[in-house]
């Protein structure tokens, strides 16, 4: 489990290279480091779901990212808030 | 390879070649299919046949022509359909007779 304001850092690991997936960890987030801002709850994994495969209850977090990190703007201030599943994060 | 060329086709947040696009913000209503495609959605979900994860699933598994090129319910019914053959719910004999008759 991850606490709010944990520094954490997305998995960058691209499975959907290696056959049929359902990710819902956008790309442009792998690899890179963000902020946890929240535990949403736990919910069925829907890598799982999709295949209707008995699916685990995994936790989803809000994650926040400054955008700059993921794109070259020139708005340093702006964040990005996306919904992670705890098993694509880890600790930078 | 940068992340970009690593993408799934249907990942499409902030991808480069979208970028210079004009975003269509014109409201438009839903069409007599729109709203038969969701009902039937709805209908598949309730009665436990497919969950929306399977529909996203096969969505993305649409190729890139005729992902880019289909209207949002186009692409649900093609998952649907797609589920329900995978499924066996229908047959592809039973869904080219219904087409033939359309």
């Amino acid at each position: 489990m991850f606490a709010p304001g944990e520094r954490v850092r997305v998995k960058d690991q691209w499975p959907e290279q290696h056959g049929p997936v359902h990710i819902r960890t956008p790309y442009y987030v792998r690899g890179v480091e963000g902020e946890v801002v929240r535990h949403l709850g736990d919910f069925a994994n829907p890598e799982d779901l999709a295949f209707a495969r008995p699916a685990a209850k995994l936790p989803l977090y809000h994650v926040r990212f400054r955008k700059d990190r993921i794109w070259p703007e020139k708005q340093p201030d702006d964040e990005l808030l996306i919904e992670i599943f705890g098993h694509w994060l880890e600790k930078p | 390879m940068d992340k970009e060329a690593k993408r799934a086709m249907h990942d499409l947040g902030g991808a480069s070649k979208f970028m210079c696009e004009p975003v269509d913000i014109e409201p438009h209503g839903l069409t007599e299919f729109d709203r038969e495609v969701d009902a039937l959605r709805g209908v598949l979900g309730a009665k436990g046949v497919m969950t929306v994860d399977e529909l996203r699933r096969a969505i993305e598994s649409i190729p890139e022509a005729d992902y880019l090129r289909l209207s949002y319910y186009r692409k649900w019914i093609r998952s649907i359909t797609a589920n329900l053959l995978t499924r066996g719910v229908i047959t592809e004999a039973e869904l080219r007779a219904e087409l033939e008759k359309a």
